[in-house]
Order: C-alpha cells, then sequence, then structure tokens
C-alpha cells in the first residue's frame, strides 16, 4: 500500500533540498508514496494553551485527509509537522472532551478519533524498513566521513511523540551509521537551536547554533546532519553571521539528513540541489569523492 | 537580586490566570533547579525558570512583567521532559506570553522585519515567531 506523504509548506520553498533527496531516496528504496492531494499548513507549533482548540483544526484537518483516503499511516519529513500533527494526534486520540468540541466544531468534516500513525522518516526507516535493509541498497557508502546527528527538539520532545529518547537518542546514529559514516556523537545534539527566536531574539538564537556546531567540530566532526528546516536556517544559513561575529567559529558543512542518504543511495547529486546549502557542503562531499567534481 | 514580598505585591488573579491557560499546577515546583540548569537560553535571560515558578508561586506580578524569560524561550520543552515534578514549564511560558498577547499586545512587530532578513527564512520560521509572539 502506498503511504500518504504530507510535505508541509516549507518543502515546498525554502527547503527543496529536504524534499527532493528525500523522495528520490523513497523511489529508489522501493518505498511507495503518494503526496496527499490536499493538505494545508499545519500551523508550525503545537499550541501549549489548555483553553486554545482553534489551533487544532488545521493539522486535525490534515489529518482527516489522510483517514479519508483510507490510509492508515502519514510519513513527514519536517521535524516541526512531524511534531505539530503527531501532537494533534495525540490529544484527539486521548482526550475524550477536547475531541469531541473539534469534531463538532469541524461539522463539515467526518469525525476523527485519532486512528491515524503520524511518522518521520527517519523512525520510518527504523521500524518499518529497517536499518539491515537499507544498508544492502547502500551503493555509495560514506566511508571516512565523520557526522555529528543533530536531533533538535521536536523529534524527541515531548516523551509522548518522541523518535527515541529524549535525552539519549541513537535513531539518526544509527542511520547514519547505515550509510556507512562515521558517527561523532556530541552532547549538544539535543540542545534547542534557538528556534523561531531567530524573530524575536536573533542575537541570542545565533550563539545556540554556533555552541552547538561549535561543539561538534570540537569533538571531531567534519559536518553535521539535520533534519530541520528551521535548524538548517539557524545553523546553516546563518553561518555566515556567525564567521563574522565570533573569533572561533568555523565553517562545518549542514546537511538534510536524507541528502546524505540520496548521495549514498547513488543518486545523481543535482536531485538533492547541493546549492541551497552553504557552498561547503559540495566541497566536502567532492573532496571526500562520494560526488563527482 | 532580593525579592520584597507582600500581600500588595501579590497579584493572586495572575496566578490563577496563568494556572487555567497552562493547566500547569506550578505550586508542586519544589525549586530544584532542574529547568534553570536544562534551559538553552539560560544566557540570555534576567530571570531564569526556576525563578520564574517561584514568583508564579508568589503571584508576583510586577517581577513576573520584568523578565523577558518568556520572550526569549523557544519553546524547546527540555525543561519540560526534565522537570521531577512533571510538570509542563514550556505551557507555563506559553501562558505567560498569553497574558500579554491576548492584551493585544504584540511583542515583535511583522512590519518592521527587514526584507533581507526574512528573504531566506523558512515558513515555519514567521509562522512559528508570528504565532508564538503576536497576538
Amino acid at each position: 500500500m502506498k503511504i500518504a506523504y504530507y510535505p508541509g509548506c516549507t518543502l515546498k520553498t525554502k527547503a527543496k533540498n529536504l524534499e527532493t533527496s528525500a523522495l528520490a531516496s523513497l523511489d529508489a528504496l522501493g518505498i511507495e508514496y503518494e503526496e496527499l492531494p490536499r493538505w494545508n499548513c499545519c500551523g508550525a507549533v503545537f499550541s501549549l494553551a489548555d483553553d486554545d482548540l482553534i489551533h487544532m483544526v488545521a493539522p486535525v484537518r490534515d489529518l482527516i485527509r489522510v483517514q479519508e483516503r483510507g490510509e492508515d499511516t502519514v510519513l513527514t519529513l519536517c521535524s516541526m509537522c512531524y511534531n505539530t500533527l503527531a501532537r494533534a494526534n495525540e490529544l484527539m486520540k486521548t482526550d475524550e472532551e477536547k475531541r469531541k468540541t473539534i469534531n463538532d466544531f469541524m461539522d463539515e468534516e467526518p469525525d476523527y478519533q485519532g486512528k491515524v500513525r503520524v511518522v518521520h522518516l527517519l523512525d520510518f526507516i527504523r521500524d518499518d524498513y529497517g536499518f539491515d535493509k537499507l544498508k544492502e541498497q547502500i551503493k555509495k557508502p560514506l566511508n571516512g566521513l565523520k557526522i555529528a546527528p543533530y536531533y533538535g527538539c521536536t523529534l524527541l520532545r515531548p516523551k509522548e511523540v518522541a523518535l527515541d529518547r529524549p535525552d539519549n537518542p541513537v535513531v539518526m546514529h544509527k542511520f547514519l551509521e547505515a550509510l556507512g559514516a562515521e558517527v561523532v556523537d556530541f552532547g549538544s545534539s539535543t540542545v534547542c537551536c534557538g528556534a523561531y527566536q531567530v524573530l524575536g531574539a536573533p542575537e541570542a538564537a545565533l550563539q545556540v547554533s554556533h555552541e552547538i556546531l561549535d561543539d561538534a567540530a570540537n569533538c571531531g566532526a567534519e559536518a553535521l546532519a539535520l533534519t530541520c528546516p528551521l535548524c538548517d536556517y539557524n545553523m546553516g544559513k546563518r553561518q555566515a553571521q556567525m564567521l563574522e561575529k565570533y573569533d572561533n567559529a568555523k565553517e562545518l558543512p549542514v546537511y538534510y539528513f536524507t541528502q546524505l542518504l540520496a548521495v549514498a543511495l547513488g543518486i545523481a547529486p543535482e536531485i538533492s540541489h547541493l546549492e541551497l546549502n552553504r557552498e561547503s557542503a559540495g566541497k566536502l562531499l567532492k573532496a571526500k569523492n562520494f560526488i563527482e567534481s | 537580586m532580593p525579592i520584597f514580598i507582600s500581600t500588595r505585591e501579590s497579584d493572586d488573579k495572575l496566578r490563577k490566570k496563568v494556572m487555567e491557560i497552562s493547566g500547569q499546577n506550578f505550586q508542586q515546583c519544589f525549586q530544584c533547579g532542574t529547568c534553570t540548569g536544562s534551559c538553552p537560553m539560560a544566557d540570555h535571560i534576567n530571570v531564569y525558570p526556576r525563578r520564574i515558578m517561584a514568583l508564579l508561586q508568589l503571584g508576583h506580578r510586577k517581577a513576573l512583567e520584568e523578565a523577558n524569560t518568556p520572550w526569549v524561550c523557544a519553546s524547546c520543552h527540555t525543561c519540560m521532559v526534565r522537570c521531577p515534578r512533571g510538570i509542563d514549564i514550556t505551557k507555563v511560558m506559553e501562558a505567560l506570553r498569553l497574558v500579554k498577547l491576548r492584551q493585544n499586545i504584540d511583542h515583535i512587530e511583522p512590519k518592521k522585519l527587514e526584507p533581507d532578513q526574512v528573504a531566506d527564512m523558512p515558513q515555519i520560521a514567521m509562522v512559528s515567531g508570528f504565532r508564538k509572539m503576536t497576538s
């Protein structure tokens, strides 16, 4: 059966390199998927106010789109979409009173009981596809690439929707090992990059992002793998500002985990749109002979 | 920074409002400081989360209003997953933001953002930032 795929807004514009590399990889792995023909923005963040249910409507509507197609699982790539959809799903599954209010409010839609399973590509590969099977598909193992896995917040917190143990995750470690890379463990792999504070407190977000990259480099990483377009903005795109501001800042290539997957599967590098990363990202892969220069 | 407490300083309405919006009983906080030790923004806030909890227990409106903590909080949920009392501190921070935002007081003004500042910014940054910091 084809799996329903929910892209989210950012993957269609600023994070095309996350989407194109992921979808080409799914094809190469023989995983059948179909993008939901109608979807809306999930709202990016889950509402944390007990008396605010209106912000649940957007993610629940997306889940209803999955349910009405008779599919039981929805696949996400963006960490923030994963978190928002998974938490809204959890609320609909467990809170009878709020479920009734939301279903009554959305009276033009079929009722929703939280029956869809929301997955992220990382736990889908771990639980449904299997790391052993993934290893068999690798055409260009990333041997000798010292890479730091960065999880960020929304894949791991809160516990109800965590892909792995919030304080000591291994899923991305194992994923990168399956690609043949040398995983560099570092203390900041689950520390927040500052997220949306790039708008409210941009200097604070820059500093925490810089400290994460500095920690990864200090532990011996040559590059960092991540899953979230906002983390990529804070730690990838904003590296130019870090290099200007901090004396000890060093360039560190940052990749979406799917770009590394695509390279390891032997998919043409153009598909991964490395030009949307910082220049250092393509350079390192060429220097390591993973892609042609 | 010493805190002066008097019955005049204590605002029970604010305490109850934050409890109602967050659904969290911060009276249970026993001041261990795990939240502060876990906060990635600790270097950038003027009142640590542990102290926010104490100020809430006292209903100290003035000190709470002077704290930039809820506005620098990135909702990373680290304090929440580690709190030994099971308090969702992230929800408490959201409630403190909403107490202001629901009076139609924005913390950031989208109009004032520079075009080159937002040109490359992913949508999720703006959607989440506006959700958290505008009314």
